[in-house]
């Protein structure tokens, strides 16, 4: 029998608690996404400033920031990449256990930023690592890191526990490492890790 | 700061009666602070390097910068030293020395034995621009890997070609992406003419 939500709304206003499996599984996840201790540049700075008394990240369920990848669900790139760090942060990435999630904070971690033409500096971590959330800002307040926080937390509340759309870590047995980069003579080798990133298609057509 | 230290003229005429022989010119600065530098050969840059210091009226114990500088058009790499003093409290002295050219003979010899301060600042100039410091004592790459190759900071350094993605690309970057990814970057054709 099908139930729409706002059947669901008519019971619980009469005192019935009505969910299913996947709802109390993904509601459980994502209010208590505990992020790496992590950080790369000035980003960190708000991100520390995000997760203190002020902004309380905690009303989130988010302030337990752990110290070791193994213990932790988020992954917040928060700073320049640059290419001498990049493995060392998808190396970080593979040692946490799925699921796992990423947020890109900051303009920089999404594309180099002001930095990107610095010899040394990766033009997005999303070359390597898939991105969840994209938090633009230079550096973002920590308002828009609360916001980012959210939209991922509706993102992890809208994934169904099976079927195609089933999160990375339901799926397939395949293996959740990434490949790491090296140290190439000119650039990291591989330079982007295809699987993940491919340049989106130009928005409008080339000229004929 | 400059409380009366000898212009470089002097400090040049005094090295010159130190060192006979020795290559060592007054670069002009044509900037408006018109601060000539001393160019000093790599034969005697150490020894140089250690009269400064020591001389009683220059007592140069400090060096607060190290930079590399990419000369194409000559031919030849340059370490500029910015000196000054503590004891005496003057300065600054800019201190230059230049390479045989930009492909082997790019030795000169290290002043980390005379100053200390310059041991990481020579590692930069020789990461980016290749200056092999002869006598530093731990010459490694510092800001790029081991791996690497290339001199980042040299004038005819050519990037990996990563720009395939600027949705926004304006001048310096614009450019690149076009050279490196003409198909991408191409622009977009005129708006037709609306049919209605």
């Amino acid at each position: 029998m099908e139930i729409t939500p706002e059947q669901k709304d008519e019971l619980r206003r009469h005192g019935i608690l009505l969910t299913s499996l996947e709802e109390l599984y993904n509601w459980g996840r994502s209010h208590s996404v505990w992020p790496l201790q992590f950080g790369l540049a000035c980003c960190a700075i708000e991100m520390i400033a995000t997760s203190m008394a002020r902004f309380d990240i905690a009303r989130f369920g988010s302030e337990v920031f752990r110290p070791s990848p193994r213990q932790a669900d988020l992954l917040i790139v928060s700073g320049t990449v640059t290419k001498k760090m990049a493995p060392q942060v998808v190396r970080l990435w593979n040692q946490m256990p799925e699921p796992k999630y990423c947020i890109a904070m900051g303009a920089c971690a999404i594309s180099g930023g002001p930095f990107k033409q610095g010899y040394n500096v990766l033009k997005g971590i999303d070359r390597y690592i898939p991105v969840d959330v994209y938090i633009p800002g230079c550096p973002p307040r920590p308002e828009a890191l609360l916001n980012g926080l959210i939209t991922l937390q509706a993102k992890i509340s809208g994934q169904s526990i099976s079927g195609p759309d089933a999160p990375r870590h339901l799926g397939s047995a395949d293996s959740c490492e990434y490949p790491v980069p090296e140290f190439g003579g000119h650039d990291l080798e591989p330079p982007k890790n295809p699987d993940v990133w491919q340049p989106p298609a130009p928005a409008r057509a080339p000229k004929p | 700061m400059n409380r009366a230290m000898e212009t470089p003229e002097q400090i040049r005429d005094r090295l010159l009666a130190r060192f006979p022989g020795a290559e060592i010119s007054l670069v002009p600065n044509p900037a408006p602070g018109a601060q000539p530098s001393l160019c000093v050969g790599a034969a005697h840059l150490r020894e140089a390097a250690v009269f400064l210091r020591d001389d009683d009226a220059l007592r140069l114990d400090y060096c607060s910068n190290v930079t590399g500088i990419d000369w194409p058009k000559p031919g030849h790499l340059e370490v500029v030293y910015h000196l000054y003093s503590m004891a005496l409290r003057h300065g600054p002295l800019v201190l230059r020395a230049r390479t045989g050219n930009r492909a082997d003979l790019v030795s000169l010899p290290s002043l980390t034995p005379v100053w200390r301060s310059c041991e990481f600042q020579e590692r930069e100039v020789f990461d980016l621009y290749g200056v092999v410091f002869e006598g530093h004592p731990d010459l490694r790459r510092l800001l790029m890997w081991d791996e690497f190759k290339d001199f980042p900071m040299r004038k005819d350094y050519v990037e990996p070609p990563d720009y395939e993605w600027e949705p926004t690309a304006h001048d310096a970057v614009a450019a690149k992406a076009a050279l490196q990814h003409p198909a991408a970057a191409a622009p977009s054709p005129a708006p037709s003419p609306e049919k209605t």
